[in-house]
């Protein structure tokens, strides 16, 4: 399978990057490590006239300790991500998921950015930074900066805050050190995308808990969260999980199946992120 | 068709140069301009792992990369691990323990390994189930695979 035919274009620098967007219009597409963009691009799903590479932005890769947080530039790659020794101590979920993204290979190229600004409620990151409270860094033409949190930037199935002549460009992740969390990712084959997935994160303060694939963007399990707050157990807490949900249909799942996976994931979640802490 | 760019490459060690269209994949880019088709297409969408080859060193599935990604890389496939005749480590293991049937998957689960081995010298088993877990054999010859891993990575040590 081939892709449509396409222009292609690189950026240097995140500032040539927005002001190329800006060139080219509706039309241009960001491309990152593409391992979301290439296979969409070959079933003909996405038909972008223009490419523009950021891949080649390398100081956009880094994982830097900004004193509160974490700052992870977009373009890192899961496997960066994975072999942080900073994020295992300071973030250690967010070093263990991403870990279980994709395969070797997907992680040799993907970066979080991507994964992040593609806005696929089956992928594995954007539910972990929904949990915890990230706020992404986005760069707009004539060199704009806007800050906007992970709960207010997913937007629906694939689609984000982003415009499409802006770039995002960090993600800033509050410290969660010492916390116990877990990542219960359901699926038939080690490398596919989570049927449903649920994130739990217990650091000062009640658990923060998300949920991969139930619905048209990650979602956080407020109605768990609200739960325990007011001293439920885990189980009664747990069978909170679908509140509010909208889980797809597909071959995987249907409706009814997501919802159940959703309370037995949050309390295995809820359980071993307590044995953890 | 889009116009053509330059692109230059290292192969196996040997510089390329070429002009391609940006779509044409990497996959397709070592196998019919550079003519080098040890490295096989199996699924098309990055699922089986039969096109891994390694850019700079890490494995990457070689369908769901475009070659204008690669430009200015080095690039090794299936064809540039052997050295004056004598198979790679990971190839003789692979010879010893039987670690294929019908050997479509072969050269991808190679590579795969090479690259695994390089980042996790001494796995376990369990590290090396998970660490192949996007390469597919539809054969089903996963244990004598496995097997194959191990070994190499012992007489790595």
């Amino acid at each position: 399978m081939i892709p449509a035919p396409f222009e292609y274009v690189r950026a240097s620098s995140a500032e040539e990057a927005v002001s190329l967007l800006a060139d080219h219009g509706d039309d241009a597409k960001l491309l990152a490590g593409g391992m979301s963009l290439l296979p969409l691009m070959k079933l003909r799903l996405a038909v972008p006239s223009v490419l523009v590479d950021v891949g080649r932005v390398r100081d956009l890769s880094y994982v830097r300790d900004a004193g509160d947080h974490v700052a992870i530039g977009a373009l890192t790659r899961h496997r960066e991500l994975e072999t942080s020794e900073l994020l295992a101590a300071e973030c250690g979920v967010l070093r263990s998921v991403a870990a279980e993204v994709g395969d070797n290979q997907v992680r040799h190229r993907g970066t979080i950015g991507g994964s992040v600004a593609h806005g696929d409620p089956a992928s594995d990151l954007p539910a972990v930074l929904l949990a915890l409270d990230a706020m992404f860094v986005i760069r707009g033409p004539g060199g704009t900066e806007r800050e906007i949190a992970a709960g207010d930037f997913f937007r629906g199935f694939l689609e984000t805050a982003l415009a499409p002549t802006e770039l995002l460009t960090e993600l800033r992740v509050p410290k969660t050190p010492g916390s116990g969390f877990s990542y219960q990712k359901f699926n038939r084959r080690a490398q596919d995308w989570a049927i449903v997935g649920a994130v739990a994160v217990r650091s000062n303060g009640a658990p923060r808990v998300a949920l991969v694939n139930m619905g048209a963007t990650p979602l956080r399990a407020r109605g768990v969260e609200d739960a325990l707050a007011s001293g439920a157990s885990v189980a009664d807490a747990a069978q909170a999980a679908a509140e509010g949900t909208e889980p797809p249909s597909d071959l995987n799942a249907t409706p009814e199946f997501r919802e159940h996976l959703a309370r037995v994931l949050v309390r295995r979640a809820l359980e071993a992120a307590q044995a953890e802490a | 068709m889009m116009p053509a760019m330059q692109i230059t490459a290292t192969v196996n060690g040997i510089a390329q140069e070429h002009d391609v269209e940006p779509r044409l994949l990497l996959v397709q880019y070592l196998r019919e301009v550079v003519g080098l088709t040890g490295t096989k297409v199996g699924c098309d969408t990055s699922s089986c792992g039969a096109c891994t080859v390694l850019v700079d060193g890490e494995s990457v599935k070689s369908c769901t990369m475009l070659a204008v990604q690669a430009d200015g890389s080095e690039i090794t496939t299936i064809e540039g691990l052997a050295r004056g005749g004598e198979m790679h480590p990971v190839q003789a293991a692979f010879q010893e323990h039987h670690g294929l049937q019908c050997g479509f998957c072969t050269a991808g689960m190679v590579m795969a390994t090479v690259s695994l081995l390089d980042e996790l010298p001494d796995p376990t088993e369990a590290d090396v189930r998970l660490g192949l877990e996007g390469n597919l054999c539809r054969c089903t010859g996963y244990h004598n695979i496995v097997q194959a891993v191990l070994a190499a990575a012992g007489s790595a040590r």
